[in-house]
């Protein structure tokens, strides 16, 4: 009994601290990044632009759609509750505000760790498997500056313009539901918007959360690249690590950063 | 792909992320209509400020012509003081009268400036005092008012009716 009990509790210690382990490996790996960042900036800018065709255009068709459809289903909702209170015209405000500040960067963070974060861990655990970064240290190219520094600059780069595309296309997506087709009146569709959402407040703070989200989802989809075993199973299992941790730590910066905000 | 149209893509990519931005900026957010210059405050004192929030419009004649600063409890007086930020191009006389009313039944709360006929200004040094004002009406306390007063009139009726047979 006594040597069950020991056995499990040794269990639970061996996995918490392999966690912590892995969780200082990462932080060291993000260090890493920026310091190998000033390297040769010139050379960076140029495989970040490579980059965020990859990560940042080739997502834009999935980001664009979902927003069109979230905006269109939030006015739908949004216009079937308010009108029982008599505040249609408000449908405009719900519409905005829950895309700014939540929805736009959340949604993208998700949409972008989905399409974007798991094309970059096969990638780098694809590379470390057959060997391509041992040979380029071989080479003497430090393969952070050369490969995970551009990806993450991309990723971070990337982010908070999806996340400003999606917000803007769902309020157009909402104005589509709103206005030509349940007949709220244009001028107070915009015009409450624009009293009630604050460029400070609203607008920016979406900014800076799609911002960490950013920095959050790509050292994530890197660091299990990097970190996956060399073998097929290995991609496999870290592919799937960045989708899960990449939502959980999306959700919950989300609660942390909205928490701050909401007090100041 | 060669390098060029990848680059364009990009630059696309960029420019249409930075218009997004732009665009909720000025049509969704209150970047363009929010502009207040050169603003003075005043300061006013409420009995009761109801819902009032900092950041609520200060409307005269229904135009917007400032915003509330701050909000904060006078312990001496034991009543509310608002420091309201106006802009400098609206002048308002000394003894403007300020109110609080509700846009709609439920809708936000906001300052209601009306003139008054004084010849002097309120001072724009951050000394001027609005002295007239009148609290916000509290909706539990109308229907408060009405439920009671109602009460009042049923239990009187009878009772003429009954004098009345006498």
């Amino acid at each position: 009994m006594l040597k069950r009990t020991t056995e499990t509790l040794r269990g639970i210690g061996h996995r918490f601290i392999n966690r912590i382990w892995r969780l200082g490996t990462a932080a060291r790996f993000f260090w890493r990044i920026l310091r190998r960042s000033t390297d040769k900036p010139m050379r960076l800018i140029k495989l970040t632009v490579h980059e965020m065709y990859a990560t940042g255009v080739l997502s834009l068709v999935i980001i664009l759609v979902s927003a069109l459809f979230v905006g269109m289903v939030l006015g739908l909702q949004g216009y079937n509750t308010l009108q029982r209170y008599g505040s249609a015209d408000a449908v405009g405000v719900l519409v905005a505000l829950s895309l700014v500040r939540e929805l736009g960067p959340v949604v993208t963070a998700l949409l972008f760790a989905g399409r974007a974060g798991t094309a970059i861990t096969a990638e780098i655990g694809l590379m470390k498997t057959t060997e391509q970064l041992s040979a380029m240290e071989m080479m003497a190219v430090n393969p952070i500056a050369r490969v995970i520094a551009p990806r993450f600059w991309a990723g971070v780069i990337s982010m908070p313009l999806l996340a400003a595309m999606f917000s803007m296309v769902g309020v157009l997506g909402g104005y589509l539901v709103a206005v030509p087709l349940l007949g709220i009146d244009a001028g107070s569709f915009w015009s409450q918007m624009q009293t009630s959402v604050d460029f400070r407040v609203d607008i920016v703070n979406g900014v800076i959360k799609s911002f960490v989200f950013g920095v959050a989802c790509t050292i994530i989809a890197l660091f299990e690249g990097y970190d996956a075993p060399p073998t097929a199973e290995g991609v496999s299992r870290a592919t799937t690590r960045t989708v899960v941790n990449s939502s959980l730590a999306v959700l919950g910066l989300d609660f942390a950063l909205t928490s701050f905000m909401i007090s100041v | 792909m060669d390098r060029t149209t990848m680059d364009l893509w990009v630059g696309l990519f960029v420019a249409a992320g930075i218009v997004a931005l732009i665009g909720l900026a000025m049509k969704v957010g209150n970047l363009t209509s929010d502009h207040l210059g050169d603003t003075y405050t005043v300061s006013a004192h409420f009995d009761d400020i109801g819902g009032l929030k900092p950041r609520a419009p200060i409307k005269s004649a229904g135009v917007v012509v400032g915003r509330v600063d701050s909000i904060q409890f006078d312990s001496k007086r034991y009543d509310a003081v608002v420091k309201l930020k106006i802009d400098k191009s609206y002048k308002f006389p000394k003894d403007t009268f300020a109110s609080i009313n509700t846009s709609g039944l439920l809708g936000e709360q906001y300052v209601t400036l009306e003139a008054g006929g004084d010849t002097e200004m309120l001072e724009e040094d951050g000394k001027g005092k609005i002295e007239h004002t009148q609290p916000a009406l509290v909706l539990e306390k109308l229907i408060g008012q009405f439920v009671s007063s109602k009460a009042e009139g049923d239990s009187s009726t009878p009772q003429n009716t009954m004098e009345d047979a006498q």
